[in-house]
């Protein structure tokens, strides 16, 4: 679905290139966690994948094309959902109005169930300004799910959430995804989505360090306490003792542990990049 | 759903499953749900439940009918037993038992607990 061939961005000369050569590939179907340090670069990545920064050199195709041509065909199949963003002072109804019809695949049906979801009521006349950060960026989300682009792309979505509405997005991510759609996430509250990706996407110093699925990780590392003999590729001290990310043996199959790995994968990137890319 | 950290989440969701057949919940022949509707419901990836469906399908727990969804095997009670069988005496039991010696329980001890435990 999007293909990001040999891209090169920075923003100005004097701090130099973030990202250089970079090329990453993402298919519908999937559910990415973008993952990477502060000013690694994710927001930066989503914008120019989005059409939103010109890269210069290189090129971000949606579906074979190139997406700083802005064509309707490419902008009304990709949403993005900003960390930060201002609503227009309208109701909820005018909103939907003036901006659903930019969206081909928005379904009215769709967006009463996500409010039913975030537990936000069915009052459309509610005033937009009048809402909290938190409950904008509910009814944004709810709008972001139904208007069915087949790419999604969300920054920090769980960011400014509450405690019960995060397992309610969990449940808009988990309940509008279907086999022709992508979404993409980059958070680092990684203990909020873990259990909704299916892909793992670590980026750092414009390299993708980590490109992978769920299943794959499971295959290849463990994630349990330290045993006698072992050889982790990472290590981190907990109240319960030592916890490792060590290759699997006999076939013991763990739960991800979505930290633990990006941890691993930033202190000891040349062994995961060796454990993944061996045949098996 | 909370899941455990030690094990890996389809497998857990398989567990899940296995304990609602087990229980009743699930009836032999009856429609297990789609693996949309059960992603949704417990807030899970839909590859990772699709995983768990290959799990249990390879298991002869679950069958597919085409074009009606899952459904559980008439023997799926059996092939959970057995299979749970399996996992505690390779796994569990070799733990139990290493336990019950070092704080020095002998198998005498252990029969009388087993037995009385059965009795309750």
């Amino acid at each position: 679905m999007f293909t990001i061939n040999k891209l090169s961005f920075g923003y100005n000369k004097r701090h130099g290139n973030l990202f250089n050569d970079f090329s990453l590939e993402l298919n519908a179907g999937n559910v990415y966690g973008l993952l990477g340090k502060n000013g690694a670069g994710k927001s930066t990545l989503i914008y120019l994948m989005t059409g939103l920064l010109t890269p210069q050199a290189g090129e971000v195709l949606f579906d074979g094309e190139n997406v700083r041509k802005r064509l309707p065909k490419t902008m009304n199949d990709i949403f993005l959902v900003p960390e930060e963003f201002e609503l227009p002072n309208l109701t909820l109804k005018k909103y939907v109005d003036i901006n659903a019809p930019f969206y081909p695949r928005f379904s009215m049906e769709d967006m009463q169930r996500n409010l039913d979801i975030f537990e936000m009521g069915d009052d459309l006349n509610v005033k937009l300004n009048s809402l909290s950060m938190g409950q904008k960026k509910k009814v944004f989300m709810a709008f972001a799910f139904a208007t069915n682009t087949r790419a999604l792309i969300m920054d920090e979505p769980t960011n400014g959430l509450d405690i019960p509405s995060k397992s309610q997005f969990r449940k808009l991510v988990t309940t509008g995804m279907t086999d022709d759609k992508m979404m993409l996430i980059s958070t680092h509250q990684v203990r909020d989505i873990s259990d909704i990706l299916d892909h793992v996407t670590i980026i750092d110093q414009s390299k993708v360090l980590l490109n992978t699925s769920f299943a794959d990780v499971t295959s290849r590392l463990a994630f349990r306490p330290m045993r006698e003999g072992d050889q982790p590729i990472f290590v981190q001290q907990s109240a319960m003792g030592s916890l490792v990310a060590v290759p699997v043996r006999d076939g013991e199959e763990t739960k991800v542990d979505l930290e633990m790995l990006f941890n691993a994968t930033l202190q000891n990137p040349e062994a995961i990049n060796q454990l993944f890319t061996t045949q098996k | 759903m909370n899941f455990k950290d030690n094990k890996a989440i389809y497998l857990q969701i398989a567990d899940r499953i296995g304990d609602q057949i087990l229980s009743g919940t699930l009836t032999p022949e009856g429609k297990v749900p789609s693996v949309r509707e059960l992603a949704a419901e417990i807030e899970v990836n839909a590859n990772t439940v699709a995983r768990t469906y290959d799990h249990l399908q390879q298991n002869g727990v679950i069958y597919t009918k085409r074009g009606l969804g899952y459904f559980v095997s008439p023997d799926a009670e059996e092939k959970i037993v057995a299979t749970r069988r399996d996992q505690l005496m390779q796994g569990e039991m070799d733990y139990f038992l290493g336990q019950l010696k070092a704080v020095g329980i002998t198998p005498a001890e252990l029969q009388g607990l087993y037995s009385d435990y059965l009795n309750k």
